[in-house]
């Protein structure tokens, strides 16, 4: 099988078959798959949809990179989801609460941002490292942990404050906003995006150009003999998940930047876990990462149109779940069969040695 | 080292002497337990630490917690880690909801274990014949299992009651109380005396209304033990997790006994959803009710150490700091604070009996700054109580991570071969 067949093969053959699942599921429940699938696509080109779609993908593909770096040696950053939030939370509390020059203002934001996830992300590390805690857990427990201290941070005798019905932080100053590109009618596509690409083309260059990426990717081949190699596992360990930390804090930032400017009760949860998603589904590649986001955003965005038509929207949601448990699904099948298409190859081969000798 | 701190519900079983059985630090660890709230009741002042309405309350929430956690037993037992506990409890509430408000309660109760199960066949479709990370595996199930009910609850439940992410009202359960007990247990706790009103309390809020789904659970936990330790099924079973291939050359089919006890998780999980749909708070499905319940019982299960009667007091501890702060607000839980310190101030006696420094040194300095929080805060703010659990299992994870023992090939792919 080619390589790049064997790449791309099974995320094709498990969005076929999520379609297919959930046209049968549409079919049951009496609704008419072609006619969901077909607004679905026209609704692209509706309205604000199209940089929607573009915004949300920008903010999918940075929590993405975040989940990637741990995956990439096997460090499983539960965590995106409770990171992203927590910086957020501090991130607007920093940004209202000072007074900068513009760009300086936006910078120092980002950069709290980035280190309040470091710091959120250390503490599973630092278990890790020192007592041996599995970061699965771990970090499952700080992502309940986040909840309730961005819940106590907006507070309004902490850092909040009441706007209408709702709690939020106090508002972000202009000069620490992020202008965006606007298209007018089309909406605002945000300035933050360009961070995102710049964050794939570092994580490109991280993993495939420099010796920590060498050896953050040997750790994930093989731990022992990573470590055999003179890999300080532990250094590893504690510098990907800072760093995973310190970019899921960004995750928030293009939305707060460019529109929000506070963190609210409203403020969008779960990217982390569907970071995590999009990660697999792109094989921790920027490229295939890129793809995987803007799939996610689509069916996100596209989904809206579905009530037009009479069918619960959240039948994209069923369809996400069914895209990733059938890709890793997908390319654990094809791992095997090329396995074992090796072996034959090689036992051939041998055997034909054999024979000459 | 700092490794006694984790032995916080049983206090004078401290000791590594292993001769002492284990319904025996059982028994000691709630004696424990009940003496030491006793005392900070009465140190306090906040009678609500053993009233009965506390523990009814306690016992409520630590049911979904106790399933949950069951659940993550069974499967963790025979070698598969199941994250995806918290999606198979949502399609559990969801299958609750549907068959209760239908077919009464009996229903929902077959129907959560139905559905859960449904999702604990597909974790197992997915880690043991296909080979996918566990992890992986779960945190799809949780998005396909939040995914597929909000989907069907619109389908369904909104033509009815009007609201996407509400279903119907269900039918509850009768609930039975031992009549003449309980009101001479209250007549008891309404004496004010140390211990013996608490212990009146918390007994009579143990024997009123109690469901059948109650007596169920509570059931599950000796029946879990059972089979999985004094049978030759639960001794395959978990010679499974320990070493696949070693039970395989004995001949023990481990593909299948993986199957049975990641179904059997789920199935458990489903049924953690109908205590929650079924709770006397709720009757019905709602949008988000699981509330990383699923998670709070994998918890339960690691503060356990992964048996059956330790994960029975994780979930306790957790449902009843969870009950308390619901029933009475922060500044019961505070008291709780209070009680930790004096527990802590058992430890370091005890350490210093044994001539452990080092540790009673580090149990003196968190005593300390506990008590500096009891004596300069006003009550825990509610954001935080409910996540109580996530702290207590960092805290053990973090003290006690070496001497926890997990199944040896847990989480490990097996492939025959």
């Amino acid at each position: 099988m080619g390589n790049l067949r064997g790449k791309l093969l099974p995320p094709a053959l498990a969005i076929v078959f999520s379609m297919l699942l959930c046209g049968v599921a549409l079919v049951i429940s009496g609704a008419n798959p072609l006619r969901a699938f077909g607004a679905m696509v026209t609704q692209v080109g509706k309205g604000t949809t199209l940089v929607d779609i573009i915004n949300s993908s920008g903010i999918y593909y940075i929590a993405a990179l975040a989940v990637a770096i741990g995956f990439q040696m096997n460090l499983f950053n539960i965590g995106v989801e409770g990171q992203y939030r927590v910086a957020a939370v501090v991130a607007a509390v920093v940004g209202g609460s000072i007074a900068l020059p513009p760009g300086v203002h936006t910078l120092v934001i980002i950069i709290v941002g980035a280190l309040a996830g470091a710091a959120w992300a250390a503490i599973p590390a630092i278990l890790k490292v020192t007592r041996g805690v599995n970061e699965v857990i771990s970090t499952i427990m700080m992502n309940g942990l986040a909840i309730g201290f961005s819940a106590y941070l907006i507070r309004r005798d902490v850092f909040g404050e009441l706007r209408g019905n709702n709690i939020r932080t106090p508002e972000i100053p202009e000069s620490g906003w992020m202008p965006g590109i606007s298209f007018g009618g089309s909406g605002t596509m945000f300035g933050f995006l360009f961070v995102a690409v710049a964050l794939g083309i570092g994580y490109w260059i991280m993993m495939n150009r420099t010796r920590f990426g060498f050896e953050l990717r040997a750790s994930g081949e093989s731990s022992t003999a990573a470590s055999a190699g003179g890999v300080n596992a532990k250094k590893m360990v504690l510098v990907s998940m800072l760093l995973s930390g310190a970019i899921a804090g960004l995750i928030g930032l293009p939305e707060m930047l460019g529109r929000d400017h506070t963190f609210s009760l409203n403020f969008s949860a779960g990217v982390g876990f569907s970071g995590i998603a999009i990660a697999l589904l792109g094989r921790n590649h920027p490229g295939g990462i890129a793809f995987g986001a803007l799939l996610w955003a689509f069916l996100d965005k596209s989904g809206l149109a579905l009530d037009n038509v009479g069918v619960p929207r959240e039948i994209v949601t069923i369809m996400q779940g069914s895209i990733v448990l059938s890709v890793v699904v997908a390319y654990e099948v094809v791992r095997r069969v090329e396995l074992a298409a090796e072996q034959r190859r090689v036992g051939r081969e041998l055997g034909t040695v054999g024979g000459a000798a | 080292m700092i490794t006694t701190l984790e032995e916080k519900p049983h206090v004078p079983a401290a000791p590594r002497k292993r001769k002492v059985p284990g319904w025996a630090v059982g028994v000691l660890g709630v004696a424990g337990a009940i003496v030491l709230l006793s005392v900070t009741s009465y140190q306090t002042g906040f009678l609500q630490l053993t009233s009965s309405g506390t523990t009814q309350t306690a016992v409520r929430l630590a049911l979904p917690i106790l399933l949950a956690g069951l659940g993550g037993l069974w499967s963790e037992r025979a070698g598969v880690v199941n994250i995806g506990l918290e999606g198979m409890m949502i399609m559990g509430t969801w299958g609750a909801a549907w068959a209760g408000y239908q077919w009464g309660p009996w229903a929902a109760v077959i129907a959560a274990v139905v559905f859960g199960a449904l999702g604990g066949l597909l974790h197992a479709i997915a880690t043991v014949s296909f080979g996918v990370n566990h992890i992986v595996s779960g945190v799809a199930i949780n998005l396909l299992g939040a995914g597929l009910t909000k989907y069907l609850s619109t389908l369904i439940f909104q033509p009815l009651s009007h609201n996407p992410r509400q279903s119907p009202p269900v039918q509850p359960f009768e609930t039975y109380s031992a009549a003449g007990l309980a009101d001479w247990l209250g007549e008891l706790e309404q004496g004010q005396r140390l211990i013996i009103s608490d212990v009146a309390g918390i007994l009579r809020g143990l024997v009123t209304g109690v469901s059948p789904l109650t007596m169920l659970t509570i059931l599950l936990v000796p029946l879990s033990y059972y089979l999985l330790w004094r049978t030759r099924f639960g001794l395959r079973l978990r010679s499974v997790g320990e070493n696949p291939h070693a039970a395989d050359s004995l001949g023990v089919k481990v593909y299948f006994h993986k199957y049975v006890a990641v179904i059997v998780s789920g199935a458990l999980a489903g049924l953690g959803g109908a205590a929650l749909v079924l709770n006397a708070g709720q009757l019905s499905y709602l949008e988000g009710q699981t509330g990383g319940r699923g998670f709070i019982g994998l918890a339960a299960m690691i503060f356990g150490n992964w048996r059956p009667g330790g994960l029975l007091g994780g979930a306790a501890l957790f449902g009843y700091a969870d009950g308390l702060q619901l029933r009475s607000g922060g500044e019961t839980v505070l008291a709780l604070v209070y009680g930790v310190v004096l527990l802590l101030g058992v430890i370091v006696v005890w350490q210093l009996i044994r001539r452990r420094w080092f540790s009673a040194a580090a149990a003196i300095v968190v005593a300390v700054v506990l008590y500096l929080l009891y004596i300069s805060l006003d009550e825990i703010p509610s954001e935080f109580v409910a996540y109580a659990p996530h702290m207590v299992t960092l805290a053990v994870l973090a003290v006690a991570s070496q001497r926890l023992r997990m199944p040896a090939a847990d989480g490990v792919v097996y492939r025959r071969g």
